[in-house]
């Protein structure tokens, strides 16, 4: 295959790679914002943090070829996967112990938004 | 493209300060004044200061945080809303908006080369400094060399800022030297409860002291330099105290260290400039330091780097001490 | 890029004014030194955006390339300082205001020029 179109194929694959990840970020800010509850809010956001980084740091290592950038953009990657979900853990332990409680509904949609 | 996104950016940027100024839960504006100094970061990013970017982005999304919550602990969360003569308010701050809006015209355009701050002394910086420093980044060249009378200043502000925290906030007896001998319930400052954020917290301290020395010693040849490595090494400590608890962090690295280390960094700055007059030249020359005066100037840069690097690891660790410590009244 | 750097130069202006009201018209002294944080950042905004030149890169020699256009470098080791200056004042303000809570039980600037008239 000549160098040309395994160009191509790059590109597109980090096109649709960015674009899936795109949409997902996407997403997951529709559900930070919709959602009724505290905790299925979190729910929404990390789907940011998961597949919204995974699919668009994929879609950049994909653009950056085997080189440096691309240990370092895996480095991120595997850095935001790890603490992601943990301050979500976090966040959400902090929230039991507060008291808000996790039921759906507008009963439950109490605490001041900024 | 680039416009798009330079749009973009600056638009979250006001509707994330009008949410700042509005808001009366004070948590939460400490919050969105971290989400606020993630934002001008990456708006300082496009516009090429990617050394500022990185400072920005470890310094006032990170350190500032943490200290505004630290000092919120300590006070109030709430603020109340009267304020007392609002409309002169109002008046003065829509009659200087008025006044800089008219002065914006008059500013040269955007990303012009014959602007006049192009003019004088930048293009002599980035003309001649691979001829006396050598080093790629020029900002550390500059920050390190040229204007190192500057950062020499700076970090005696921090020196500053450092003792007077703590002249501030270890006033008062019977507080600072007691230490918190329940902790069976959970005081605030440290997990006891939690063990996942213990586990993988500690589990990223390393890591991140690992890349605070990389900025630290990688600021020649990339964006970095002791400021931005001084805030990261701080940020790992303060992450291991806020997961294990502000005593425990105290037996790892105690007070007395960190004074230390703070001293020993403005030390060794100002004795890298003395030390340009005992060998023979002007002070903060660092020609002589070395035979080849290009290594002597790397060497300098490299020594009052660690300089800054350890006086602002040792204040910003200082200053979260001193709030972290004090207890409630 | 006209627009883009009228643009910049607008959301300068917006940010320096949000951060000017915050300090003036807010009566929490936390509050204040939030504003001034905002208002200190749209300062810095302003100075890179005077140093960015169009179609250059960050002021780091690449070994690769040669003839290479870089945006200018002081503004950033300036600013660089200023970001460090700033910070050391915020924390030394939010000291005296701990310390101010402490002694007053209060830090909205109301209360406390009350209790100074007593």
């Amino acid at each position: 295959m000549d160098p040309g179109l395994v160009r191509i194929i790059l590109d597109t694959i980090s096109w649709v790679l960015l674009t899936a990840g795109g949409f997902f970020v996407l997403v997951g800010g529709v559900g930070a914002l919709r959602m009724p509850n505290l905790y299925t809010r979190m729910h929404a956001a990390s789907v940011t943090d998961t597949m919204g980084a995974i699919l668009v740091l994929g879609g950049v290592m994909v653009q950056a070829g085997l080189s440096l950038a691309t240990i370092k953009l895996a480095a991120i990657l595997m850095f935001l996967l790890i603490t992601s979900p943990t301050s979500s853990y976090a966040l959400a332990h902090a929230a039991i112990l507060a008291g808000i409680k996790p039921d759906a509904g507008s009963a439950a949609d109490h605490e001041d938004h900024a | 493209m680039t416009i798009i996104f330079g749009v973009f950016l600056l638009t979250l940027l006001v509707i994330t300060a009008v949410a700042i100024v509005r808001t009366q839960n004070l948590f939460v504006a400490v919050m969105l004044l971290g989400i606020f100094s993630l934002l001008i970061a990456a708006n300082f990013f496009i516009i090429d200061a990617a050394d500022v970017a990185l400072t920005e982005a470890a310094v006032g999304a990170g350190i500032s945080t943490v200290l505004f919550l630290g000092a919120l602990a300590l006070t109030y969360e709430h603020e109340r809303v009267v304020t007392k003569h609002r409309a002169l308010s109002v008046a003065v701050v829509v009659c200087a908006t008025l006044v800089v809006l008219y002065a914006t015209f008059d500013k040269p355009t955007f990303g012009d080369p014959n602007a006049p701050v192009h003019q004088h002394v930048a293009p002599w910086y980035l003309e001649n400094e691979p001829k006396f420093i050598d080093i790629p980044n020029v900002v550390t060249a500059i920050l390190g060399s040229f204007r190192g009378y500057d950062t020499l200043g700076e970090v005696f502000v921090v020196f500053t800022a450092g003792i007077g925290v703590l002249f501030l906030l270890s006033a008062r007896p019977g507080t600072g030297g007691a230490r918190r001998l329940d902790s069976s319930k959970d005081s605030g400052i440290g997990l006891q409860h939690d063990l996942i954020p213990r586990i993988v917290g500690r589990m990223l301290v390393p890591f991140i002291l690992l890349f605070g020395l990389y900025v630290q010693f990688h600021g020649e040849y990339g964006p970095g330099g002791g400021f931005q490595a001084g805030a990261l090494i701080a940020a790992a400590f303060i992450l291991y105290a806020l997961v294990e608890g502000e005593q425990r962090t105290l037996e790892v690295l105690p007070k007395n260290a960190l004074i230390a280390l703070t001293s020993a960094g403005a030390l060794l700055y100002g004795g890298v400039g003395l030390a340009g007059i005992l060998l023979g030249s002007e002070f903060l020359d660092y020609s002589v330091l070395a035979a080849n005066p290009v290594t002597g100037q790397q060497m300098g840069i490299i020594l009052i780097e660690a300089g800054v690097g350890m006086t602002v690891t040792g204040v910003l660790l200082l200053i979260f001490h001193a709030f972290a410590a004090r207890d409630q009244v | 890029m006209q627009f883009l750097g009228i643009y910049y130069y607008w959301v300068f202006t917006i940010l320096l004014m949000i951060g000017f009201y915050a300090v003036v018209a807010k009566i929490n002294l936390v509050k204040k030194l939030i504003g001034l944080s905002i208002f200190q950042s749209a300062v810095f905004l302003l100075y890179l955006t005077m140093g960015k030149v169009t179609g250059g890169t960050a002021p780091i020699y690449q070994d690769d390339a040669v003839g290479q256009l870089f945006s200018n470098p002081l503004p950033q080791v300036l600013i660089l300082t200023a970001i460090v200056v700033g910070i050391s004042t915020t924390a030394l303000g939010l000291g005296i205001v701990v310390r101010i809570k402490e002694e007053y039980g209060s830090i909205e600037e109301l209360d406390i020029q009350e209790i100074d008239q007593r």
